[in-house]
């Protein structure tokens, strides 16, 4: 990928001590102030995985045994309609870059899809739950699957209410080759959803 | 366009590769007999995954160093922790 001149210079004052071929070539996607918002949203969600993980240690039994009742193929069919929203993501930011603007919207709308599915699979995952009667204050472990799970729901949310944005104004054409800072700002943070999930997956569904 | 297209590709498969993985030492319950050696391959799985997402497709693989730094040290400390958080729960 070419670097533009206005990146390259920014880069340049960012890392003044960076070997030539970074300095010329390195360029942070999208606004600053995204990725600002990125790393207070990763904190968050670091707190509460640290809580989640300490508190395990502190009552492996417990949590063993209720992991047991979560749905392992809801959790995997999530990781993997991510993971594919993002790619979606990812071709539609390349293709809007190339001037493919059609091409590029159609990728957002099958990344917001993906989101979609996520949360149909999610409020089933939620309702049998409810149906087996756990709720919030069952015990500890339900507590943070819950609340974990639902707390990264919300970001699945906000998440498509950005893609739906940047899906309208790719289809007015507010994107393109040289435009296309608040696009690449909404795919940063919706693959920071994916990245949050990919380590919730492991800790939550699987490890014990 | 076409590389960076392929990257993305590439790393979309190892993705999908490395969540069935994870998903196979639940599923088969290797999770609960293998125990330390699974927790490494699953959470090592996780790194693999996260510095992918991070590189390709937030596109920090050639962004100042900083925020590489700042993304991937995130993720290295998050899993650090959990780690050791295991390891306290079998002691």
């Amino acid at each position: 990928m070419p670097p533009d001149t206005t990146s390259a210079t920014m880069s340049v004052a960012v890392r003044p001590s960076g070997p030539p071929n970074d300095a010329s070539g390195a360029r942070l996607p999208g606004d600053l102030a995204i990725w600002f918002f990125i790393l207070a949203e990763l904190l968050a969600f670091a707190v509460f995985f640290l809580a989640y993980a300490f508190a395990r240690a502190g009552n492996v039994e417990m949590f063993n045994e209720s992991q047991l009742t979560l749905d392992l193929n809801s959790g995997a069919l999530n990781t993997v309609l991510l993971i594919t929203g993002s790619w979606f993501v990812v071709l539609a930011v390349q293709a809007v870059k190339r001037d493919a603007t059609r091409l590029g919207a159609r990728w957002l709308a099958a990344g917001m899809a993906c989101g979609f599915a996520f949360l149909v699979v999610k409020v089933f995952e939620y309702s049998a739950k409810f149906d087996a009667d756990i709720s919030l204050s069952t015990n500890t472990f339900y507590m943070f699957y819950i609340s974990l799970t639902f707390f990264h729901f919300m970001h699945v949310v906000l998440g498509m209410v950005i893609l739906a944005i940047l899906l309208v104004k790719t289809r007015q054409g507010a994107y393109g080759s040289r435009e296309h800072n608040a696009l690449e700002s909404g795919a940063a943070y919706w693959h920071m959803v994916d990245l949050l999930w990919i380590v919730l997956f492991p800790l939550v569904y699987v490890m014990r | 366009m076409n590389t960076l297209n392929t990257a993305a590709n590439r790393t979309w498969i190892v993705l999908l590769v490395a969540t069935a993985i994870t998903y196979w030492l639940g599923e088969s319950g290797t999770a609960g007999k293998a125990g330390t050696m699974a927790v490494f391959v699953m959470l090592g799985l996780a790194l693999l995954k996260g510095w992918l997402v991070i590189y390709d497709f937030m596109e920090l693989r050639h962004a100042p160093t900083l925020w590489k730094a700042l993304l991937v040290g995130w993720l290295v400390f998050v899993l650090g922790m959990i780690v050791l958080a295991y390891w306290m729960g079998l002691h």
